[in-house]
């Protein structure tokens, strides 16, 4: 084992300080250690984009990063975007229009649409294929997910308008 | 799919991470964006003993025009920035429009230009970009620096000039040409994968609308980019007919490439490929040089 980091990171609003080995990578970091499991792990290559977290408001692979290069910066995960009670709007459109079938891909490309929503906010199909582009899922063929996103982007309109 | 120990260093200047790898020479490597590197770990084919992590030198993120109306990048540039940076769209039209097929969203969140470069992928579009721009690439050691051109950087998969105590800290892209007309075509499989084939041309047009110079580079043909001088040959003085630029593409296509042949494509349909795609990017970067006063 080499030598043990101090780390202190930001997930979903809270702090935490753990010491660590540097090549944990961070995905494993937000699974093991902080039991947030809601980020699946797939590929563990940065192609399926099922890892996909929030870095400082930017979708990242955390399967290709390590937990201590997070030291200082705020993370978001699925865990941290609603919950069952009470679903971003995103997840909510993704229920309403079927997006889901296994659910696998599902956290990390609900991350990466987060961000994609609110600089495009009203996007058209090719833009919605060209944002969920890194991920991949292997149930739906795409179609119910990019029904998803229009809902969602529809549903965060009204919602800015009330 | 766990990347082995190593030891860790994330300095915040270049001096210490320059005294890293002077201390520990082919023992260490320098970790950027990590986008491939890391990939490699977690498959074990890279297994570096020391790992002298960059991303805390901020003195190494920069846009900077230069005094000659060039652009200059530090190494940890990452692609997000260049992808959305103003001086890129108006200095480099080529690597603004390449950006967004360059990997997915996430992996331009951290990947950087200095990464990308140094890692030496011949089918990174960065790589063949960086080729068919002259790029100049600021090498620096403990013992001083020194400037590579891109050309005679890239010496094979993976394999560039940087000797183990050196790094990579800033590109610098000369200033564009007047009417200069640019073009980046490539296939892959799937949006953002790996290419099958691609090509980047640059050409210039004299006074008399012929073509005063041409620049064609392609990624994923062989061990690095190649540059087809041939094709270019062929296209010097020439008014750009589709005659002309077929016949160039054809030369490229069957002269300056030996493309191989693997479980994506087979040799001979790289090759139709490769002369598809230089017919097509010829085409639209002729139409741009006319169309561009600057």
């Amino acid at each position: 084992m080499s030598d043990l980091f101090q780390l202190t990171v930001t997930v979903n609003g809270t702090q935490y300080q753990r010491s660590l080995e540097p090549r944990i990578l961070l995905s494993d970091f937000l699974r093991h250690d902080l039991g947030l499991t809601g980020t699946h792990v797939g590929c563990e290559h940065g192609v399926c984009g099922a890892c996909t977290v929030l870095l400082d408001g930017r979708p990242v692979r955390s399967c290709l990063m390590f937990a201590v290069q997070a030291d200082g910066h705020q993370i978001e995960t699925v865990e941290g975007l609603g919950t069952p009670e009470n679903m971003h709007v995103i997840q909510d459109a993704f229920w309403e229009a079927h997006g889901v079938q296994c659910g696998f891909c599902t956290p990390g490309i609900l991350m990466t649409l987060v961000p994609f929503l609110e600089n495009n906010p009203d996007p058209d199909e090719d833009q919605i294929r060209h944002a969920i582009s890194g991920n991949i899922c292997r149930c739906t063929g795409y179609q119910h997910i990019v029904d998803a996103v229009k809902l969602a982007a529809e549903n965060m309109k009204v919602q800015t308008l009330t | 799919m766990k990347p082995p120990p190593f030891e860790y260093f994330a300095p915040d200047t270049v001096e210490e991470a320059l005294s890293h790898l002077t201390e520990y020479g082919y023992d260490a490597k320098a970790l950027a964006g990590g986008q491939s590197l890391i990939p490699m770990m977690n498959f074990r084919l890279a297994q570096p003993g020391v790992l002298i992590d960059l991303n805390k030198i901020a003195s190494l993120s920069y846009i900077r025009p230069d005094d000659n109306g060039g652009l200059n990048l530090g190494a940890m540039t990452r692609h997000f920035q260049v992808e959305h940076d103003p001086l890129v769209k108006e200095h480099l039209p080529l690597i603004y429009e390449a950006m967004p097929q360059i990997a997915t969203t996430q992996i331009r969140s951290r990947g950087t230009i200095g990464g990308s470069l140094a890692h030496a992928d011949p089918s990174a579009e960065l790589v063949a970009a960086s080729v068919a721009l002259q790029a100049r690439f600021r090498l620096r050691s403990q013992t001083g620096e020194r400037w590579a051109a891109a050309d005679e950087f890239f010496m094979g998969m993976f394999t560039t000039l940087l000797e183990p105590d050196e790094l990579l800290v800033e590109i610098a892209f000369p200033p564009t040409t007047p009417r200069t007309g640019w073009a980046l075509m490539e296939i892959a499989r799937r949006p953002h994968d790996f290419a099958l084939v691609g090509v980047v041309v640059g050409v210039t047009l004299n006074g008399s609308d012929r073509c005063q110079n041409a620049r064609i580079v392609f990624l994923s043909v062989g061990d690095r980019p190649v540059v087809a001088h041939q094709a270019a040959e062929l296209l010097k003085d020439q008014e750009p007919t589709p005659e002309a630029l077929r016949a160039a593409a054809e030369k490229a296509a069957a002269d300056d490439i030996d493309p191989s042949s693997d479980i994506h494509a087979s040799a001979k349909y790289r090759r139709q490929l490769a002369k598809v795609l230089t017919n097509r990017a010829l085409d639209q970067a002729f139409q741009r040089a006319k169309t561009n006063p600057n």
